[in-house]
């Protein structure tokens, strides 16, 4: 039997080699984020020369399709890419666990018609339902934003209205009602604590989804406009330069493919990293096996 | 006679996660089966009983790690074995009936296939073969209609035959060595005698070997040859079981001996003292209840029809019967959990709402309950200390320095450490948890208490604890008890009272000593000696009788017309029991039978 308090002393977490990787990939984006005026070498729509795809000492990485510093856009797109998608992530959760717990907790009709509305949504393939909202109402940041959090917003429901009601009908949330609990002590109490493991990794994949949605966007044109541009976008603008590799070697081609290589890592370093977190609360299942 | 299997000085260890060291689970354990031999592992939960079981597979269960020893099975060493050849082996030579059935079945797969599946999948003979087999063991284990019950889906049987049908399965591929893991903890009574007798039957007939692991002796006494006590994974004692049911040699023996509850019609012990005269603290009145709502209103599942029972203030009223039969809905009517549909609730006289929402705060804090599962009665993320403030919060409003020391004292009232404060039940046993389950309903300084299957989540030397708790408390504190279970022994040993539920419906109530004594209601009479005897040959006696062949031929029906019960009934009037509703026959000490038959003719 372990002891209580032994248990709780910190320690750093075993995340081994590629747990580590992705750890320091996620610091660096952050930090890139964080810092992208004083990073980047230039603005991120200034026009330094009139050659396309070109390589110049002025620009690390080379020019894109208009001539603009490669280098400073990927840095400024990363910004915009994972700033939006991290804001429509979190607007999914609140959003989405809010409802989902009401309708977990309410149960009955409330639930059937919150629900069944619910479905309809989901039964659409996301990137067509980003397409119909966005040629809808527009591609402001702002409507991309919630777009993009709307739709995530209804598989994070799903998710949160089941996990309300496995938790609402176990022997200790009996209990507390017994005792006359106000439904918002219990929520607080006894729900949320028990659904936050569950709940955060659903938020580390629903992270990458709403970077590859929101870089889909993009790619298509739908997603954000010119001048800005994200990750996305940058791949899509810079595509032609594909067709040049034959004639002027490979790294005319690292404008369209280094903002690829961007989504990959971040993608691949979230998806490590819950990978690694349900490992773990695996393994603490797997151990209530014993004794 | 060589030995079928042999296990010498067998070390098992283990560990809770990937982080923590390994610790010894069985610690040089030796046995030794021949062909057509029963030998029962016993012990309290954490004994390493199961463990040693499947070890006889060389199965070591995750976190677990064979340290020692070796497992000879019919001339092999099990543990030197590839994985694959284990695979061989397994099912086929030797096989496992685990202890919950429903588990165990794929639900989306019709029985006779899953059943054959073993011997197909070993090529152990065609699949006509198998099937006949099937069919033969099917009518050796009594299953009814045996050629067509193996055609249904699991949820199609009830548990009693689900838990026969996985017998079937295990022995399918004709194994000459059975592991049954507690095969019959999880069945009523009155099932299990039928699936005991079964197994016997069956393992006899086909001359295998059995290791038979349970805590309870009065099961083992019915089926094994060979005993082996074990406590701690080490081995306590051995011998047959003769011996050890007549002559045990050590103290722990003896203690778990002592922890088995006579069978309660041969005590006319503990009832009756403290009710006589006493006013009602709770009144349940009329109350139909029941789980869903038709559109028209109505309830779509009816569990509780028409139960009227008084819970005289300071006593413990015993609420029995077997699953099915409306004992934890009557709980959570009176608790509030579940309205009733129509009927009165009164506590100490005054109408109690059905809902907690329109509860008062003081009604609330009156009635307490307790749930059946320490391990999930418990929010895992709050300590021992925060669990039990909240109801002294709640409903005292003490100020956090107070809650403190109240907490202190209220597991001192369960005689557990004050340190248990800052532990997580996560830490503690199952026997600890429901204590401090007790301490929290305690804490609100209840006068009632709804106990629902406290005890049979726990072994039987932990669930005599408990009781003897209840009693403990009872006296220092004078609160009244409803002690819900599907033990007639426990319930005898505590309540003053008896409710006895059948299909929703009160077959009779009245002081215990007179619940216990002729004349009874015929579902009463069923349970009473339905509850198993440790004495060698008690089985093979109570099959013999009317009541049990015709108790096992059916299963409880909720909403039946007419008595409920007259399906199972030996003495069950043709036209009479199967159409009208059974009148209430009122006797001394407000003891009621709801029978059709005169009470002379109730022996």
């Amino acid at each position: 039997m372990t002891d209580a308090t032994a248990a709780r002393s910190w320690h750093l977490p075993d995340l081994g080699f590629l747990g580590w990787l992705s750890v320091a990939i996620l610091v660096f984006w952050t930090f890139v984020c964080l810092f992208a005026p004083w990073l980047a070498p230039y603005e991120e729509s200034t026009i330094l020369t009139d050659q396309s795809f070109s390589s110049d000492e002025r620009m690390l990485l080379g020019s894109d399709y208009l001539g603009r510093d490669v280098f400073s856009r990927l840095i400024y797109g990363a910004r915009l890419t994972l700033g939006l998608a991290l804001a429509a992530t979190v607007f999914a959760f609140v959003v989405g666990v809010t409802l989902g717990f009401v309708a977990g907790i309410m149960g009955g009709t409330v639930d059937d018609v919150m629900s069944r509305i619910n479905d309809a949504f989901v039964s659409f393939p996301s990137i067509m339902l980003a397409l119909i909202l966005v040629s809808a109402f527009g591609s402001s940041l702002w409507l991309l934003m919630l777009t993009i959090g709307f739709i995530e917003a209804t598989r994070v429901y799903r998710i949160a209205r089941s996990l309300a009601q496995n938790i609402m009908v176990m022997d200790f949330v009996e209990v507390s009602r017994a005792r006359g609990e106000s439904i918002w002590w219990i929520l607080k109490n006894e729900i949320l604590p028990n659904a936050f493991i569950p709940l955060s990794t659903d938020f580390g994949l629903r992270f990458t989804y709403s970077i590859l949605l929101l870089s889909s966007l993009s790619f298509l044109g739908l997603g954000v406009q010119p001048p800005f541009s994200d990750w996305g976008s940058m791949v899509k603008e810079n595509m032609a330069a594909l067709n040049y590799i034959l004639f002027f070697g490979f790294q005319v081609a690292l404008a369209p493919i280094l903002p690829a290589v961007c989504i990959f890592s971040v993608t691949l370093a979230n998806n490590l990293l819950v990978d690694w977190n349900l490992s773990r609360s695996q393994k603490d299942i797997s151990s209530e096996l014993i004794g | 006679m060589s030995a079928l299997l042999k296990i010498n000085d067998l070390r098992i260890e283990g560990r809770r996660n990937t982080r923590a060291a390994f610790t010894a689970i069985v610690k040089g354990v030796s046995l030794e089966l021949a062909r057509g031999e029963v030998l029962a592992l016993i012990g309290e939960s954490g004994a390493g009983k199961s463990t040693i079981a499947v070890a006889s597979m060389g199965y070591a269960k995750p976190g677990c790690r064979f340290s020692g020893g070796e497992v000879i099975f019919d001339g092999t060493s099990v543990l030197d074995l590839t994985l694959e050849q284990k695979r061989q082996m397994r099912g086929a030579r030797i096989s496992y009936v685990a202890q919950s059935a429903a588990a165990s079945f794929n639900a989306s797969l019709r029985l006779d296939d899953q059943i054959t599946e073993v011997s197909l999948a070993h090529g152990i003979g065609t699949r006509a073969e198998a099937e006949e087999r099937m069919v033969d063991l099917a009518r050796r284990m009594q299953l009814p209609d045996p050629e067509n019950i193996v055609r249904k889906y699991p949820h199609q049987v009830s548990g009693g035959q689900l838990q026969r049908l996985m017998a079937v399965m295990a022995m399918n591929a004709v194994p000459d060595l059975l592991v049954l893991d507690e095969p019959t903890t999880a069945l009523d009574v009155t099932t299990q005698v039928e699936v005991l007798a079964a197994f016997k039957d069956t393992i006899q007939h086909s001359g295998a070997a059995a290791i038979y692991v349970t805590h309870d002796l009065a099961v083992v006494a019915q089926v094994a040859d060979k005993i082996k006590v074990l406590l701690g994974g080490e081995t306590v004692e051995d011998g047959t079981t003769e011996q050890i049911l007549h002559d045990p040699k050590e103290d722990y023996t003896k203690k778990l001996m002592a922890a088995v509850r006579p069978p309660p019609k041969r005590t006319g012990e503990g009832a009756g003292s403290r009710e006589a005269g006493a006013e009602a603290v709770v009144s349940v009145r009329n109350v139909d209840a029941g789980y869903g709502r038709k559109i028209d209103g109505s309830i779509a599942v009816q569990v509780l029809h028409d139960v009227s029972v008084e819970v005289p203030r300071g006593s413990a009223v015993g609420v029995i019967g077997e699953s099915g039969c409306g004992k934890s809905t009557l709980a959570r009517v009176i608790s509030g959990l579940l309205p009733a549909a129509s009927g009165q609730l009164l506590l100490d006289g005054a109408d109690l709402a059905g809902n907690v929402k329109d509860r008062t705060r003081e009604d609330l804090r009156r009635v307490q309950i307790v749930m059946q599962m320490p391990d999930t009665s418990f929010n895992p993320l709050t300590t021992v200390g925060k669990a039990l403030e909240r109801p002294l919060e709640f409903y005292l409003e003490m100020p956090p320095e107070a809650r403190r020391k109240r907490v202190a004292e209220l597991l001192e009232m369960v005689d557990l450490p004050a340190e248990f404060a800052n532990r997580r039940p996560q830490a503690l046993s199952g026997g600890q948890k429901q204590r401090v389950n007790l301490a929290r309903a305690l804490a609100a300084e209840p006068e009632v208490i709804l106990c629902d299957e406290v005890t049979s989540a726990l072994d039987t030397v932990v669930g005599a604890q408990i009781i003897e708790l209840l009693k403990k408390l009872q006296a220092e504190t004078n609160v009244t008890f409803v002690f819900i279970s599907h033990d007639l022994s426990t319930v005898a040993s505590f309540a003053d009272r008896v409710v006895v539920l059948y299909a929703g419906r009160v077959a009779e109530q009245g002081p215990t000593a007179q619940i216990l004594q002729p004349p009874y209601h015929p579902y009463t009479a069923l349970l009473l000696h339905s509850v198993p005897e440790m004495r060698q040959g008690w089985l093979e006696e109570i099959r013999a009788t009317e009541s049990t062949q015709l108790a096992a031929a059916s299963v409880v029906e909720i909403g039946a017309t007419g008595c409920p019960f007259h399906k199972r009934c030996p003495m069950a009037v043709k036209g009479t029991c199967d159409t009208t509703k059974p009148p209430v026959r009122a006797l001394l000490n407000d003891h009621r039978i709801t029978c059709h038959l005169e009470v002379a003719q109730l022996g």
